[in-house]
């Protein structure tokens, strides 16, 4: 796994004051266990995400913790209230150094 | 009233012909697509969701990044893949020059004789990747893969794996796809074994794999020796599959469970 990857986030551009908006964030990631073994019989070291954090104008609104237990290529889908416009930042942190960003931004009228 | 049913005796009469006409097929084709509950299906569908865009990406970069032999990019000589692979993957595997080809095959193939670098290893991150991009490129087209002079003698090969017996259950490809498909193994529908959606992201690999890693999937289960990746063995089964499945559209890149 490279230290960084390829991540989408999908969500609505624009959004009425006081709405639900539902965002779907998706990592390319293994999310290696740390379980298996090689076929040498080595153990494999594990590298997962472990974090994911959105921020909505710099307010933290949604955290997840991963565990060994998730698959690869994993998907969030949630939801927050659309109260201004702004930038949404999203923070992908992993073992071994990964890191991933995206931005998406939203118009509130 | 007697019109009536002398109309019906017609009609049933006439669909007898037309399914006698098309070799006996009586059997609808289906997508295993169709099997699949209504989250799979959404999954596929919508490429916020389907996990195998990562590889149409990765597949996407693959197409435009320059050999280090030669300078020439798979774009250098085919240029816009949106236009210059529309269809293609809907035709392999194909004979070229007295030889058949799958769609990874063909990839090497250009990657030896035209970029000047080694054959991606199958089931490789980029091989699937840029199978991934190419094939995507005709989703939704029709399969049109025919019997020609030219691939007969492969096709025939290809059914004839299909409907052989093998490994120690003793057992063909036929007698589940043909013969039980729409039955349950193990509490899973048996799918008719169309190779319409590869590469496909298969949540119980947790990741993209083709249609020659499904093929020895099911070689192993039946306790089989396992056709190698790349051998001709593969290709004219792949070949016999795509011509049984001629006219069901494509869906690369599908999801499966």
């Amino acid at each position: 796994m490279s230290k960084t990857s390829r991540t989408s986030i999908t969500m609505p551009s624009s959004a009425k004051k006081g709405a639900i908006v539902e965002i779907r964030a998706i990592a390319q990631h293994d999310m290696e266990s740390g379980f298996r073994y090689s076929e040498a019989g080595k153990p494999i070291p594990r590298e997962i995400i472990r974090t994911f954090t959105c921020t909505y104008n710099d307010v933290e609104v949604f955290k997840a913790d991963f565990y060994p237990g998730i698959g690869a290529n994993p998907l969030i889908i949630f939801t927050t209230i659309a109260t201004e416009t702004g930038t949404l930042e999203f923070k992908w942190v992993g073992d071994d150094g990964y890191e991933a960003l995206n931005q998406a931004h939203i118009t509130v009228s | 009233m007697t019109l009536q049913v002398i109309r019906l005796l017609f009609c049933c009469v006439f669909l007898g012909v037309l399914s006698a006409a098309f070799g006996g097929e009586v059997q609808r084709l289906q997508s295993s697509y169709e099997l699949m509950s209504p989250e799979n299906k959404a999954m596929q569908d919508d490429p916020s969701l389907n996990p195998a865009m990562f590889w149409v990406g990765d597949g996407q970069m693959l197409w435009n990044a320059k050999s280090v032999a030669n300078q020439k990019s798979c774009a250098s000589c085919h240029g816009d893949a949106q236009k210059s692979m529309r269809g293609v993957a809907a035709k392999f595997p194909k004979v070229i020059r007295g030889q058949l080809r799958t769609l990874e095959g063909q990839i090497n193939q250009c990657r030896a004789a035209a970029q000047g670098v080694p054959a991606l290893a199958y089931e490789s991150k980029d091989l699937l990747a840029l199978t991934a991009y190419i094939a995507t490129q005709s989703k939704g087209m029709p399969i049109v893969v025919r019997e020609t002079p030219q691939n007969q003698t492969d096709l025939l090969k290809g059914r004839e794996y299909f409907y052989q017996r093998m490994g120690q259950l003793n057992l063909s490809c036929a007698q589940c796809h043909e013969e039980r498909a729409g039955l349950k193994l193990g509490g899973s529908p048996i799918p008719q074994g169309h190779p319409n959606a590869y590469p496909i992201y298969r949540l119980e690999w947790q990741t993209l794999g083709s249609l020659q890693r499904r093929l020895r999937n099911c070689m192993s289960g039946v306790r089989a020796q396992q056709f190698e990746y790349g051998s001709p063995e593969m290709a004219q089964l792949e070949l016999f599959l795509f011509w049984r499945a001629r006219g069901l559209p494509l869906e690369s890149p599908g999801v499966r469970p």
